[in-house]
């Protein structure tokens, strides 16, 4: 399939899916079960510039936009949804300053996650604040020349394991939605710590922990942008990150379309392979339709986002709410298709189908994408009915 | 393509068969307006198409050949007895073995060459093995096989006697030396021979080798050249028989000390072998593939290959599955065994793989997949659960073989 | 320091398959790739670049000129340039000519530290090409490296791999050096790596840039010549063994007897 990409993205596209069948898929199954952190992927990652794909030249990236996240992204979770997010969760982390930070805090932090040396994370949920992340009630207290941050995230990915966290927190809470802030806190800052590491039913791979902020003391300089601002900084960082999951979760489908037309090419059955009846053939092609659509919202999403379109709420909200019900979808067909043996550890696709959950769930509930994008056509109806 | 190409398509002959087009190992032929034509940038001039044309429609033009040089002065068939530890190697006999074939082909002696130090002893065995002459050099800076004095001596000795032909084993010192000496010499040199032989006409050394993995066998001349040099592997050829009563000259030479110096320095001789069989000599060999699963299953393997005195093998996928250390590999990239039994358990039989024990005399090959493909080359195939199986044969040969 | 590396695009042995019907290889669709073996090399020399915090690894491939994407291949994993050495004289080339070639090119090339390459190639399985350059140059050869100890600006201690294990062997610079599978784990490309392949130059140098001498390259300067090429005769396949685990166990057991008490 050409899919017009440019020499660049096709050679981005290459390269990741050559580090997935080579380094990571041979892994998988293994960092699934014993849960550890893939440190020796993200170093081929790094070594790769991989890890650069979508931060400016001038600090040391490749200069690539939402798009280059999104193909390197679905690459890397064909091999695993879990290890991926080593890549991809700091890029959720590091969106925040990319589209925030003043130059001299890009100077500071992005070559560094630029080169791989350093991981990043995003924590907006509390244990009270999930979808509701207006409730948040980390709070960033203004003292000289610093703030101190007291609070505890939940669920954060990549914590305990990123050095750079980038923390919605609120400032003022008479304010209300502009009583946020964002602020960037680095892993030893006093104060900091981290809960244990959440044992959890897909993306294994990956870490999620607890991080917690104890009368946590950071310079006045760490903050993002201005006091207020934090909710349209969330806001802003999941419209371009939202793409990113949708990814993921196309990378984790296409996996599990590629294993069932594998297995349903060797499965023999009545005579002949499983590949041969109606019923498995017409699974297939559902699977493919909807793991290619999804595939080309992201696409149409992600060039939108990068062309600098203003509206890109709705369109990036759909591509995250299309993929993951689709990646859903589609693994569970893929252990359909297995049969008995889907259900078995032992073949790969049970872990797609559990790392696919996930996606319906983080960076905003499919649920809340729905309103997201019911919320913006009610407001383009009005606007039209005029 | 142009009259002054090394090799031309005759479109007057040309039919538009296609041979040729099948026959190319390197895809360098094409059909356009039905006449064959050749890329010239992927030719090799190997001639399989030449062979390939019913119609002599395709010709190799050589430049003239270089005036023929006489060759009558280069007689004798030699094997290079390579030595390690004093010890000669059982390469070297089976070398002999060969060597005979083709000395009687020619009428000619078959002698061998021995470097080391102290190693007066061991020309005996190279007599009894059928040397008729000896050629000895010894001393203490040939103990160890080092690169320059083995290079410059053998290639001395080669260079005042000319042989017509030197034969050594394709081992890693063989494969060292030998590529060294054919090219001060300007021999023609093929390496890794699985057969040798005499041309009846023109009297020239046929070396067959594989090639591409062992898809294709190709045969090489060295036409214009002496000596005619090849390398074999350990275990293609039968080793000479040996006879105590045979007689034969041995001729001592000596070397000064700038043609046994060396730039290198040996520093230290470490040996690491772990297994109390050695995989490459062995003559059974009971190997493992991925389906044996796990690192614990694999001493049902091993309990095999005890009882029947082999050594343990396994392929590529077993070893990158962590099953089993990589000095067991056996295929492509691992080692090339030829025993005399080679039972591959759970092994589906990919190229890579038959590549490495393909020559074994009898396969026997266990997997519950009826399609995989070893069960095309085993002499004997079970399509069943090797986890039963082998602990059966297992029970089974302790049993009969204790009698 | 400057370090050659010599590799050789050769078709991917893994996708090679004999086609059942004309009994021939299949070529459509072979990829080719660089030989495993020289990817070994090229790893060696951009660690000991990375060691030495200095240096400058040249990729050399002498072939016909799709070659040039193995080249690019090379420079893609961080090699510095790459030469493409390729001219229709030397087609027909055996090891003997095509040591001749390289070691040409590594004396236009001038001023290197080390040759490094893999030990064989995965099509032509001879491992001679190493050697020949080394007495070509006349420079001292160790093979079978699968270990740089120390590397230092005259000298090098290495560790050659035997049959039993390995020798320690100290060698003067410039030489050459085979590398085996066990020296290293080849990296993938990199993204910079792979856009500075495409843009890069790669000059290619003939016969006559080599200042070759005619009698010496191509199919005249080859001792060996190819007179046929057969595909073996299938190996064909035996007996399956029927019935439940211990009957086909004694079965085999009793077939196997022969074979195994000799």
């Amino acid at each position: 399939m050409d899919y017009l990409l440019t020499e660049e993205q096709k050679m981005i596209k290459d390269l990741c899916r050559q580090v997935a069948e080579e380094k990571i898929k041979p892994v998988a199954a293994e960092y699934d079960e014993k849960e550890e952190f893939p440190w020796d992927i993200v170093k081929v990652l790094a070594e790769s510039d991989i890890c650069g794909v979508y931060i400016p030249e001038e600090y040391g990236g490749l200069g690539g936009g939402v798009l280059e996240m999104a193909i390197a992204t679905e690459e890397l979770s064909w091999g695993c949804g879990g290890i991926a997010l080593a890549f991809a969760a700091t890029g959720l982390g590091t969106y925040p300053i990319l589209l925030y930070a003043n130059d001299e805090q890009k100077k500071k932090y992005l070559p560094d996650i630029a080169a791989g040396r350093k991981l990043a994370a995003f924590c907006i949920t509390e244990a009270e604040a999930g979808s509701d992340a207006g409730s948040i009630k980390t709070t960033a207290k203004k003292d000289g020349d610093h703030y101190v941050l007291n609070g505890t995230k939940q669920w954060i990915t990549n914590g305990g394991e990123a050095e750079i966290y980038t923390v919605i927190a609120m400032t003022d809470k008479a304010k209300g939605a502009r009583g946020a802030s964002a602020f960037i806190v680095e892993k030893n800052t006093p104060g900091l710590t981290f809960g244990k590491k959440e044992n959890k039913l897909g993306i294994r791979g990956s870490a999620t922990r607890e991080v917690i902020f104890t009368d946590c003391r950071i310079p006045k300089e760490n903050l993002l942008g201005r006091e207020g601002l934090g909710f349209i900084v969330a806001m802003k960082t999941f419209d371009h990150s939202r793409p990113g999951v949708a990814a993921q979760a196309v990378g984790i489908a296409q996996r599990a379309l590629d294993e069932a037309v594998k297995y349903a090419h060797e499965r023999r059955q009545f005579g002949s392979t499983i590949s041969s009846f109606q019923g498995i053939q017409f699974m297939l092609a559902d699977m493919a339709i909807q793991t290619e659509a999804a595939r080309a919202l992201i696409y149409s999403a992600a060039r939108m986002i990068d062309a600098g379109c203003k509206d890109i709420a709705k369109i990036s909200a759909m591509s995250k709410t299309f993929a993951s019900d689709t990646a859903m979808r589609v693994t569970t067909d893929a252990v359909q298709i297995f049969g008995g043996y889907g259900y078995m550890k032992e073949y790969p696709v049970e872990k797609l189908m559990r790392d696919a959950k996930i996606t319906q769930i983080y960076e905003g509930t499919n649920q809340i994408q729905r309103g997201v994008i019911a919320s913006a056509l009610i407001k383009e109806g009005l606007g039209k009915s005029r | 393509m142009k009259e002054t190409d090394a090799i031309i398509v005759i479109d007057e002959k040309c039919v538009g068969c296609t041979l040729c087009v099948k026959a190319c190992p390197f895809g360098a032929i094409t059909m356009e307006d039905k006449k064959a034509v050749i890329e010239l940038a992927k030719c090799t001039l190997c001639g399989a198409c030449v062979e390939a044309c019913k119609f002599d429609a395709i010709i190799i033009q050589k430049k003239e050949e270089a005036k023929a040089v006489d060759f009558s002065l280069y007689k004798d068939v030699w094997v290079f007895a390579e030595q390690k530890k004093g010890e000669v190697q059982s390469v070297s006999f089976e070398l002999l073995g060969k060597g005979r074939e083709l000395a009687d082909k020619l009428g000619s002696k078959l002698c061998a060459v021995l470097l080391g130090d102290g190693m007066e002893k061991a020309c005996r065995s190279l007599i009894e093995r059928g040397a008729e002459k000896v050629y000895l050099v010894d001393s203490p800076h040939l103990k160890a096989y080092q690169d320059d004095p083995y290079t410059k001596v053998l290639t001395s000795l080669v260079a005042k006697y000319k042989p017509e032909i030197v034969l050594s084993g394709a081992t890693t010192i063989g494969r060292s030396l030998i590529s060294r000496v054919a090219v001060t010499l300007r021999a023609g040199l093929t390496a890794d021979c699985t057969g040798l032989d005499i041309d009846p006409e023109e009297k020239l050394l046929l070396q067959t080798r594989p090639a591409f993995g062992g898809n294709i066998m190709a045969t090489i001349i060295s036409p214009n050249t002496r000596p005619q040099m090849a390398t074999v592997r350990h275990k293609v050829m039968k080793e000479a028989e040996s006879d105590p009563s045979r007689k034969g000259e041995i001729i001592k030479e000596e070397f000064g000390e700038d043609a046994l110096a060396s730039r290198s320095k040996l520093i230290d001789i470490v040996e690491e072998m772990e297994e109390t069989v050695n995989l490459a000599e062995a003559d059974i060999i009971v190997s493992g593939g991925r389906g044996v699963a796990s690192k614990e299953n694999f001493s049902i393997i091993r309990d095999l290959a005890l009882v029947l005195n082999g050594a343990v093998g396994a392929s590529r996928a077993a070893v990158d599955a962590d099953l089993i250390p990589y000095s067991h590999q056996v295929g492509q990239t691992g080692k090339t065994v030829c025993p005399k039994v080679y039972i591959a358990c759970g092994i589906s039989g990919q190229i890579q793989h038959l590549i490495g024990m393909s020559s074994a005399d009898v396969i026997v090959a266990i997997n519950k997949d009826p399609e995989a493909p070893i069960f095309k080359v085993a002499t004997y195939g079970i399509v069943g659960d090797l986890f039963k199986i082998v602990p059966l044969l297992t029970e089974h040969f302790k049993k009969t073989l204790a009698k | 320091m400057k370090i050659i590396v010599l590799i050789k695009q050769v078709p991917d042995t893994t996708d090679v398959k004999i086609d059942p019907e004309t009994n021939t290889l299949k070529r459509e669709g072979v990829e080719s790739i660089i030989n495993p073996f020289d990817m070994y090399a090229i790893e060696e020399a951009l660690r000991i670049r990375e060691r030495l915090g200095e240096g400058e690894v040249v990729a050399v491939s002498m072939g016909p000129p799709q070659a040039e994407e193995a080249l690019r291949e090379a420079v893609s994993m961080g090699v510095d340039s790459a030469i493409l050495i390729s001219d229709r004289k030397f087609a027909g080339s055996d090891t003997w000519a095509t040591s001749y070639t390289l070691s040409q090119a590594a004396r236009k090339i001038g001023d290197y530290g080390l040759i490094l390459c893999g030990k064989q190639a995965s099509d032509g399985d001879t491992a001679q090409v190493g050697p020949g350059v080394s007495m070509h140059l006349n420079i001292p050869q160790v093979t079978y490296v699968k270990k740089i100890e120390k590397l230092g600006k005259v000298s090098a201690l290495v560790e050659r791999m035997t049959e039993e294990g390995y020798d320690i062997v100290e060698t003067p610079l410039p030489a050459v050096l085979t590398v085996v599978k066990e020296i290293n784990e080849p990296r993938l490309p990199s993204l910079k790596g792979k856009m500075k392949a495409k843009k890069c130059e790669i000059p290619v140098w003939t016969a006559e840039d080599l200042s070759c001498e005619e009698e010496k390259i191509g199919l005249d300067g080859s001792p060996t010549r190819v007179i046929k090429v057969f595909t073996p005769p299938p190996r064909e396949g035996g007996r399956i063994l029927q019935g439940d685990p211990e009957e086909v166990a004694k079965e085999l057991g009793d077939l196997l007897k022969k074979a195994i008490i000799g």
